[in-house]
C-alpha cells in the first residue's frame, strides 16, 4: 500500500530525523554540551544530506505518495517535484551552515533552556521541509502552522523582555491573518469538488474570476509571510527579537517558503497564470524593494537594518516572478524562463548572504552585547574572522561582481531588456521602467551595505568596552565559512546553477530556457543575443591586475610604510565620537526619500544645559493602516463586550439558543 | 583569439593607462585658460604620480589591511573596466566576460571599496566623504544603467562592443532618445567624476568636498594609485560616452590593423574636444550645495527614463 520512491523517502526520513533530533533535546534539556556539541551538528549533517539528496533529483520526474499518518479518512499526501527539490536544497544548504554556527552560539543562561530550544529549532526545520513536500491542503496547513508556531517560540526565546513578547505577538498575529488567507485560497481552488488534495486542485477548472480570487488570496497570505509591503511590519520587529541563528533561518529559509507558495499556487495548482497577475506581483514587489531598502538605510539597529533589507530582496524576487508571469502569459517562453530563473537564483543567493550577515551580527552581538550601530565600530581589528567573512556577504548583498548577488540581478536586468517586446500597448512602455527601479534598489543596497559594514567593523571603536571584543569560536567560524563559500561559488559558477534551475523551471512552469552551448565558465542567458558574463574570467583579470600592480610597485619603488596617528588638524583632540554615526549615514536617504518616513526630531534649544538630539524614524504605514485597523477592531470588540456577562447561566442560555436556532435551520 | 583582437585589447589598456592622466591634465589646462589663470602643464598629473610613488607611505595607526588593499583594488577595477569599453576597436576578446551591466558593477565595486577605505580610519572627514560618495553613487548608478539600457534596447544587446558597432555602422540616423540620454550621461559624468557642480576637485574646503575627503588619509604610493584610478575613471566615462553617442571612427568588423592605427587620432580628437567642453561646463556652472546634488542627479535619472520612454513611444 505504501510505495515510496527513493528520493522522496530519503527527504521524508531526513525531515523525520530533524524532528527526532529535536525531541532528543528533551532527554537532557539543560546540558549545553549534549545539545550544542552533538545535536546541532547532527542537524547540520541532516541538512547537508538533504541538500545532496535533492541536488541529484532536480531533473527526475515528480514522485507522489500517501502517508499513513493523519486524521481518519484524511491521510496526508506528499509529493516531491523539481520545485520542492530546489527549495529543499535551499533549506538544507542554508540550515547546515546556520546549525553549525548555532552549535557554538547558544550559551548558558539565555532565556529558554537549550534542550527546549533544540526542539523548537529542529521542529521549525522539519516543518519547513514538510511544507515543501505537502501535497494536500490539510498537510500543508498543518506544516505551515507548525512552522509559524515553532518560530514564534524561537522569536520569544528571551520572553522576559516586554518588547520581545510584543514583537512575538505581532508576528503571530500577521502569520495567522496570512494563514487564513491561504486557507481561503485553498477553499476557492478546490472548485466545488470538496477534495483538498493538490491533485484535485490541479484538475479543477476555475473560471477566470475565481482563479483571480484564489491568486489574490494566495498573494495576500504568502505576501504576509514574505514581508511584502504593507504586510511587512512584523519583520523588523521579529528579526531583531530572535536569537541570531533563528533570525538567519527565518530570513534565509522561512521567507523563501512564501516564494515557494506563490510559485506552487500560480503555476502548479491554478495551471496557467493570467499575464496581468504578473503586473500585480511586479508592482507589489518593486514597491517593497524600494520601500524596504530606503528604510534599511535609516536604521540604527543592525538586525533591524538586515530585516528591512530582507523586505527589499523578497521584493526583487517577487518582481522577477511577476515579470516571468507576464512573459509566460503572453507566450514569450524563453524570457519567462529567464525571469523565473532569476527569481529562484535570487532566492538562493539571498538565503546564503542574508544568513551570513545575520550570523555575523550574531557574533558581534555575542562578543559586544550591542545591537546598536551607534555603539560599535573598529571591530575588524578585534574580530578579523567575522569581519572578513561578513565583508563577503556585504559585498554580495551590494550586488557587486564577481559575487552571487550580482548574477541574479544581471539575469533579471537581461530579462527586463526585452520587456518592451510584450505585445500589450502601454504595458510594454511601463515594464522597462521596472528595470530602473531594480537598478535603484540595487544601488541603494550598496549604500546600505557600506553603512552596515563600515559602521560596525571599520573606524574607531565608539565605546571603550569594545576593546574586550573577541573573535568567533571554531564552530561559529565553520558556519560562517560555509555560507561565505556558498556566496562565492554561486557567484563564480553561475552556468552550473542555471543548468540546474533550467530543469526546475521547465518542470513547474512548462517554459524552458533554450541551451546555448556556452562553456562552463561563460554565462550566456539567451542564444544569439550577444550578452554574456563570466565571473571566473572577471575575477582572474581583477586579481591578476591587482597582483601585478602590487609587484610592479614593489619592484620599481619600495614598500616602506610608516605608522603615525591619523591627522587631526593639529588639534590633538580627535576622538571616536567625531566619526559619522549610523543616523548621520542615513541622513541623505532621510532627506531624499522624506515622503516615505514619519520623522520625529528632538532638537535641543540654545540654552539647554544638557543638550540632547534625537531622531526617530518610523513607518508611515503603521500609522495609516495598522493603528486605524487596530482601533476599529478594538471598538467593534467593545461594542460586543456586553454579551459577556460573566454568569454561567447567561452562557448556558446562549448555548441553548444557538442550538435551537441551528436545529430550526437544519430541519 | 585572433592577433588583431589581442592587439586591440592590449592597445586599449595601454592607451587608458598612459592617456588617462594626460586627459585629466588637459581638462585642468583648459579650465585654467578659461578662468584666466596661468595654466599648469598638461604633464602635471604624471609628475604628481611619479613624485608620490617615490615617497614613504604614512599610514594611520589604526588602519586595517582593507585600507592598504583598497587603492590596488580600486585601481585594478578601473583598469579592468578600461578593458571592457570599446574606445578604439570593437574586437575586444575580454568583453565576453563582462557586458555593460558588469561594467557598471565594476565601477560600483571601486566605489564601495573606496568608501569603505575612507571609513576605515574613523576620521570625521573620511566618513563624511564616504557617505556623500555613496549618496552620489546610488543616484548616478541607476541613471547610468538606464542610459546604457536605452542604447541596449536599440541594439538588442548589453554587450558594449556590439552596441558601439551597431550604432557606428548604421546610416546616420538621429535618435531623439539618445539625445535625452546623452544629456543625462553628461550630468552623470560630472557627478561621478567629482567635477563641478557636484564636487570641486581643486578644493579642500570641508563643507563641499566629497572625493578629496575620502582620500585625505592616503599618502605616497597609495595616493598615487588613487589619483591614477581617478584619472582612469574620468577617461573611462569619456570612453563610455564615445561608445554610446559618438562611436564613429573606431575600428570595427573586418578592418585590419590599419583601421586600429587610424582610430588613435580619432580618439585623441574626441578626447581633446570633450576635455575642452568639460572645462567649459565646469567654468560656467557654480558648485551646488550638497543637498542639491540629489536633485541634479534626479534630473539625470529622469532624463534617462524619458529617453527610454521616447524610444519606446516613437521607436526612435
Amino acid at each position: 500500500m505504501l510505495y515510496l520512491d527513493s528520493s522522496l523517502r530519503a527527504c521524508l526520513a531526513l525531515i523525520a530525523l530533524w524532528a527526532l533530533i529535536g525531541l532528543a533535546g528533551l532527554l537532557r534539556p539543560m546540558s549545553l554540551g549534549f545539545v550544542g556539541r552533538l545535536l546541532f551538528p547532527l542537524g547540520a549533517l541532516c541538512g547537508v544530506a538533504l541538500a545532496v539528496v535533492t541536488a541529484t533529483s532536480f531533473g527526475t520526474p515528480a514522485e507522489q505518495s500517501v502517508l499513513p499518518v493523519g486524521l481518519p479518512d484524511l491521510p496526508m499526501h506528499v509529493r516531491r517535484d523539481a520545485l520542492a527539490s530546489f527549495f529543499l536544497f535551499l533549506l538544507g544548504t542554508t540550515s547546515a551552515g546556520i546549525s553549525v554556527f548555532a552549535a557554538g552560539y547558544f550559551r548558558r543562561g539565555e532565556g529558554t533552556a537549550p534542550g527546549l530550544m533544540c526542539l523548537q529549532y529542529h521542529l521549525f526545520l522539519a516543518s519547513m521541509g514538510f511544507v515543501l513536500l505537502a501535497d494536500d491542503a490539510y498537510a500543508f496547513m498543518v506544516a505551515w502552522e507548525t512552522m509559524a508556531v515553532s518560530s514564534y517560540f524561537l522569536v520569544t526565546t528571551q520572553h522576559g523582555l516586554p518588547e520581545i513578547r510584543r514583537a512575538g505577538f505581532l508576528y503571530l498575529l500577521i502569520a495567522h491573518v496570512g494563514a487564513i488567507a491561504i486557507l481561503l485560497s485553498f477553499g476557492v481552488m478546490q472548485g466545488g469538488s470538496w477534495q483538498f488534495t493538490f491533485d484535485a486542485m490541479r484538475g479543477a477548472h476555475l473560471t477566470p474570476y475565481w482563479a483571480a480570487v484564489a491568486f489574490l488570496l494566495a498573494l495576500f497570505g504568502f505576501g504576509a509571510k514574505a514581508g511584502l509591503v504593507p504586510l511587512h511590519v512584523w519583520l523588523p520587529e521579529a528579526h531583531p527579537a530572535a536569537p541570531s541563528p533563528v533570525s538567519a533561518l527565518m530570513s534565509g529559509a522561512m521567507l523563501k517558503m512564501a516564494v515557494y507558495g506563490v510559485l506552487r499556487v500560480t503555476f502548479d495548482l491554478l495551471g496557467k497564470p493570467e499575464w496581468w497577475w504578473g503586473l500585480v506581483l511586479l508592482a507589489v514587489g518593486l514597491f517593497s524593494a524600494i520601500y524596504g531598502v530606503a528604510f534599511a538605510a535609516v536604521q540604527t539597529d543592525m538586525k533591524r537594518l538586515l530585516a528591512w533589507s530582507s523586505i527589499e530582496n523578497l521584493g526583487i524576487v517577487f518582481a522577477a516572478i511577476g515579470l516571468g508571469i507576464v512573459f509566460h502569459g503572453v507566450g514569450m517562453n524563453s524570457l519567462a524562463a529567464l525571469a523565473l530563473i532569476a527569481a529562484l537564483y535570487h532566492s538562493l543567493n539571498h538565503a546564503f548572504m542574508k544568513s551570513l550577515l545575520f550570523l555575523g551580527t550574531g557574533a558581534v552581538l555575542h562578543s559586544t552585547g550591542e545591537r546598536n550601530l551607534g555603539r560599535l565600530g573598529g571591530l575588524i581589528h578585534r574580530m578579523p574572522w567575522v569581519a572578513w567573512l561578513t565583508l563577503v556577504g556585504a559585498l554580495a548583498m551590494a550586488g557587486l561582481p564577481p559575487l552571487n548577488g550580482f548574477v541574479s540581478e544581471w539575469l533579471l536586468l537581461q530579462a527586463f531588456l526585452f520587456a518592451h517586446e510584450v505585445p500589450r500597448t502601454f504595458v510594454n512602455m511601463i515594464l522597462p521602467v521596472g528595470a530602473a527601479l531594480v537598478a535603484l534598489s540595487a544601488a541603494l543596497a550598496a549604500y546600505v551595505m557600506v553603512k552596515f559594514f563600515g559602521v560596525i567593523f571599520l573606524g574607531q571603536p565608539r565605546e571603550p568596552t569594545l576593546a574586550r571584543a573577541h573573535d568567533a569560536g571554531v564552530l561559529e567560524r565553520i558556519g560562517l565559512v560555509w555560507l561565505a563559500l556558498g556566496c562565492v561559488l554561486l557567484g563564480l559558477l553561475p552556468a552550473y546553477v542555471i543548468d540546474a534551475l533550467r530543469t526546475v523551471v521547465a518542470q513547474f512552469s512548462g517554459v524552458s530556457l533554450p541551451r546555448t552551448g556556452a562553456p562552463w565558465w561563460l554565462l550566456v542567458p539567451l542564444a544569439g543575443r550577444q550578452a554574456s558574463y563570466s565571473a571566473p574570467v572577471l575575477l582572474i583579470a581583477l586579481t591578476s591586475v591587482v597582483l601585478l600592480t602590487v609587484l610592479l610597485v614593489r619592484r620599481f619603488y619600495h614598500h616602506r610604510v610608516r605608522r603615525a596617528a591619523a591627522w587631526d588638524g593639529g588639534s590633538g583632540r580627535m576622538n571616536a565620537r567625531m566619526q559619522d554615526t549610523a543616523e548621520g549615514f542615513g541622513q541623505p536617504i532621510r532627506h531624499i526619500f522624506g515622503a516615505l518616513f514619519a520623522v520625529r526630531r528632538e532638537l535641543p534649544s540654545a540654552f539647554d544645559s544638557a543638550p540632547r538630539y534625537r531622531v526617530v524614524v518610523s513607518d508611515r504605514i503603521w500609522q495609516w493602516l495598522y493603528v486605524p485597523l487596530g482601533t476599529l477592531v478594538q471598538r467593534t470588540a467593545d461594542t460586543f463586550a456586553w454579551v459577556q456577562q460573566g454568569r454561567i447561566s447567561t452562557y448556558l442560555t446562549y448555548s441553548f439558543t444557538t442550538l435551537v436556532v441551528l436545529l430550526a435551520l437544519m430541519l | 583569439m585572433k592577433p588583431i583582437e589581442i592587439l586591440t585589447q592590449g592597445l586599449e589598456l595601454l592607451a587608458a593607462l598612459a592617456a588617462a592622466p594626460l586627459f585629466l591634465g588637459w581638462v585642468n589646462q583648459c579650465r585654467a585658460w578659461l578662468q584666466n589663470r596661468r595654466a599648469p602643464s598638461v604633464w602635471l598629473p604624471y609628475r604628481g604620480i611619479r613624485k608620490l610613488f617615490h615617497k614613504d607611505a604614512v599610514i594611520a595607526e589604526n588602519a586595517s589591511p582593507l585600507f592598504r588593499a583598497a587603492p590596488y583594488i580600486v585601481f585594478g577595477a578601473m583598469l579592468v573596466a578600461a578593458g571592457i569599453i570599446p574606445s578604439m576597436g570593437t574586437r575586444l576578446p575580454f568583453t565576453i566576460a563582462a557586458d555593460a551591466i558588469a561594467l557598471v558593477g565594476l565601477l560600483a565595486t571601486a566605489r564601495v571599496f573606496q568608501s569603505l577605505a575612507a571609513m576605515d580610519i574613523g576620521t570625521a572627514f573620511g566618513t563624511l566623504g564616504a557617505r556623500r560618495e555613496m549618496m552620489v553613487g546610488f543616484l548616478a548608478e541607476p541613471a547610468l544603467l538606464m542610459v546604457i539600457f536605452v542604447a541596449s534596447i536599440i541594439s538588442a544587446t548589453t554587450a558594449l562592443p556590439a552596441i558601439a558597432e551597431n550604432l557606428a555602422t548604421q546610416t546616420l540616423g538621429l535618435y531623439p532618445s539618445l539625445a535625452f540620454t546623452a544629456i543625462a550621461f553628461t550630468l552623470i559624468l560630472l557627478a561621478e567624476n567629482a567635477r563641478i557642480p557636484i564636487d570641486n576637485p581643486a578644493t579642500h574646503l570641508e563643507l563641499t568636498m566629497i572625493h578629496e575627503a575620502m582620500v585625505l588619509e592616503y599618502s605616497a604610493r597609495h595616493l598615487a594609485l588613487m589619483e591614477w584610478a581617478t584619472s582612469l575613471k574620468l577617461f573611462n566615462y569619456a570612453c563610455i560616452g564615445f561608445a554610446l553617442f559618438l562611436p564613429w571612427g573606431i575600428s570595427t568588423g573586418t578592418g585590419g590593423p590599419l583601421s586600429l592605427v587610424a582610430s588613435i587620432p580619432v580618439l585623441a580628437a574626441k578626447l581633446t574636444v570633450t576635455g575642452a567642453v568639460l572645462a567649459f561646463i565646469e567654468t560656467i556652472s557654480a558648485k551646488l550645495r550638497v543637498f542639491r546634488a540629489p536633485e541634479f542627479l534626479a534630473i539625470a535619472f529622469m532624463l534617462a527614463v524619458l529617453g527610454l520612454l521616447v524610444h519606446l513611444l516613437l521607436g526612435a
